[in-house]
């Protein structure tokens, strides 16, 4: 099971997504990292080269729902249904709104990163062997 | 020492549990002069070589700590309007926030720039911004600090115009920018050029600082971002110190002389965490780095071997949860860089974490560095713990660790080549996983988090709203100003740039030039894109 962590935008706080990184590889899941500002197109290309399960956006400037916006007008475009996440330093009101928008989950700031894998786990039940992701949206 | 009689004080003597710092040095419950039987210490004076107890021999008795906080908002007006409201109330020294379009090097219209305009700091896209920013401050009064990097070339190049065209004679001109690009390739990331050009630009910086903005700090070198993004306090000193030698350097092999540059450097460093560590990593920072210009670059003057530091922040000791606590933890991080003999402070306001700060919430930390100085008798006696057994210990330890970590960056071909194949940040982020995991498995107790947790939601916290409108009207008003300007003579100008990339010749005088003409950030640094190319980021975590 494949993740695509990415760092659309000109946020240069990567400590988190990095910690993510981490976390996931720990738990079996096998990562892939973006870099630092890309583009949500450079960011979608990737996961389509890259053949990945899941796509995580870490964002930390405040600009979550432009780029959720983004994330999901360019999905659309190129009808893919690779569920994807936004962790960062997202107020609670706008979890809501991000979810609305396309985004799996949210995950903002202070978020354990278990949290983070259990999610994942549930979705992806078996990470080292790969397996169908399954989404549970949030009502 | 009778051996047999050797008092008893380590963890295993007394029969308690061991305690180790974060740093990994461990700590005994008591120490006694026997730790400090070796130690120099006994024989240094405030304001005397090796600065350990502070550069001034009064410190705060003759002045205090200058407090500058961080500020920045979206328009050029409406960061003046702060401007002038922090000075009313009291402060100091400013310092400036930029947007991330500004740091990485886009113009407000850049497609890239969408939904950031003024986001983080206030938009630069030409003199015009800067001019309106700083119309009515007395630059001979207010020392101004210009937080940015990648670009920060453009920036001091525009703040030199600005005071220039105002009238201010330029070779009096004071003030700092932040400039560490080596440190950006590790935390923070508003790198834009590869490593060698980006510190070939520094040096352009503090070169042409030296000959002629003589009184102007053109770097400050940040430990700071470094401990953020994972570093333990030894390594934040010791990174640190091994970026000021490159750039030290650099400016050397420019022909300039050591106490012309050295004089001028300043630094920034990270305040959280336990406050005797952070304590010694100052005091023994502060006598490394003057023993280093003395001995190895044999600097005559004095204040060349200063340590000159804004000790601030702690974002990273600040938490989302119960976040009123953070007003708590900001005020022992104020004590901490107080105590560290610091020369200016700034600190997070407690929901930095999650907003750029409010109005009040900048208020409560600005009040909190007040009551220190005017309530807690902070200022009435030089560096108050100096001859404390345990911190003088800690010191010397401090020293000949901060020493050890700076020679494993040589055996990693030095801390350019270091950055430059992502070593440094790949040890960095490996520590930051293991602190997080720390912290969320409860192995590092934190209060709020893991300890003393409530249930209840914490207080919704007031958010600073996207202002559409103000970037609308930059980039209307970029349009303006690049339909008014001589775009002719512009042009001519970025050619002059281009030119003396190719030839490798200082840039500064140059962009001083175009940018009186109304170029561009995003102008400029294209040419320079042109020319140097673009870091590409190792993928390390």
């Amino acid at each position: 099971m494949k993740v695509l962590l990415s760092k659309p935008g000109l946020d240069g706080h990567d400590v988190g997504v990095k910690v993510l990184a981490h976390g996931l590889i720990e738990a079996g899941y096998e990562v892939v990292y973006t870099g630092l500002r890309k583009t949500i197109d450079e960011i979608v290309q990737m996961a389509i080269e890259n053949k990945v399960d899941a796509i995580g956006l870490s964002i930390l400037s405040g600009t979550h729902i432009f780029l959720a916006q983004k994330m999901k007008e360019v999905m659309d475009e190129k009808k893919l249904t690779i569920p994807w996440f936004v962790g960062g330093n997202v107020p609670p009101l706008d979890v809501a709104k991000l979810e609305k928008i396309g985004a799996s989950k949210a995950f903002p700031t202070s978020t354990k990163i278990v949290d983070v894998v259990n999610y994942f786990k549930e979705s992806l039940p078996n990470p080292s062997e790969g397996g169908t992701f399954v989404v549970e949206r949030n009502k | 020492m009778n051996t047999k009689n050797k008092i008893k004080h380590t963890a295993e003597d007394l029969g308690v549990k061991k305690v180790y710092l974060e740093s990994g040095i461990e700590v005994n419950p008591i120490y006694t002069a026997e730790d400090v039987e070796n130690s120099n210490s006994k024989h240094e004076m405030p304001g005397e070589y090796p600065f350990t107890r502070g550069i001034h021999n009064t410190m705060y008795r003759k002045r205090p700590f200058t407090i500058r906080q961080y500020a920045g908002f979206a328009s050029p007006e409406e960061t003046n309007e702060r401007f002038q409201f922090l000075i009313a109330n009291g402060q100091s020294g400013l310092n400036v926030a930029f947007d991330l379009p500004t740091q990485c090097g886009l113009d407000s219209d850049d497609p890239r720039a969408m939904g950031e305009v003024g986001r983080v700091g206030m938009t630069v896209d030409t003199l015009d911004d800067f001019e309106i920013a700083f119309k009515n401050i007395d630059l001979d009064k207010i020392t101004v600090s210009l937080t940015i990097n990648g670009s920060a070339i453009i920036a001091i190049a525009m703040y030199i115009a600005m005071a220039e065209k105002a009238g201010y004679d330029i070779s009096k001109l004071r003030g700092t920018a932040q400039n560490d690009i080596l440190k950006e390739f590790i935390g923070r990331g508003t790198w834009i050029f590869p490593v060698d050009k980006s510190v070939k630009l520094v040096i352009d910086t503090i070169e042409y600082c030296a000959k002629h903005v003589p009184k102007y700090s053109p770097v400050s070198v940040c430990g700071y971002h470094i401990r953020e993004s994972g570093a333990n306090p030894i390594q934040e000193m010791a990174y640190a110190f091994c970026i000021a030698k490159a750039y030290t350097d650099g400016a050397l092999s420019r022909g300039i002389n050591i106490d012309d540059f050295a004089s001028r450097l300043s630094f920034n460093f990270d305040i959280y965490g336990n406050l005797f560590e952070q304590i010694a990593k100052f005091r023994g920072g502060r006598r490394l780095w003057a023993k280093i210009i003395r001995e190895e670059y044999l600097a005559k003057n004095d204040d060349s071997c200063w340590l000159r530091m804004i000790a601030g922040g702690g974002g990273g000791g600040l938490t989302k949860e119960q976040p009123e606590n953070n007003i708590v933890r900001s005020a022992y991080y104020a004590l901490i860089s107080a105590l560290s003999g610091t020369q200016t402070m700034a600190l997070c306001s407690y929901d930095e974490a999650y907003t750029i700060p409010t109005e009040h919430s900048a208020e409560i930390s600005l009040r909190t560095m007040q009551i220190m100085i005017h309530e807690m008798g902070i200022c009435d006696t030089v560096d108050p713990l100096g001859g404390s057994y345990y911190v003088e210990a800690l010191t010397d330890k401090f020293e000949e660790e901060i020493k050890k970590e700076m020679k494993t960056v040589d055996k990693w071909g030095g801390i350019v080549n270091a950055v430059a194949t992502g070593k440094i940040q790949e040890s960095v982020s490996k520590q930051a996983y293991t602190r997080e995991m720390g912290m969320q498995t409860g192995k590092v107790d934190k209060v709020g988090v893991n300890i003393f947790t409530r249930e209840e939601e914490s207080k919704p916290i007031e958010f600073h709203p996207y202002n559409q409108e103000a970037a609308d009207k930059q980039v209307e008003k970029l349009k303006r100003i690049k339909a008014s300007r001589n775009n002719e003579l512009v042009k001519q100008k970025l050619d002059t740039i281009r030119k003396d990339a190719k030839e490798d010749k200082n840039l500064m005088p140059s962009i001083i030039e175009a940018v009186k003409e109304y170029a561009t950030v995003g102008e400029i640094v294209q040419v320079m894109k042109d020319v140097y190319g673009e870091f590409k980021e190792p993928i390390f975590f």
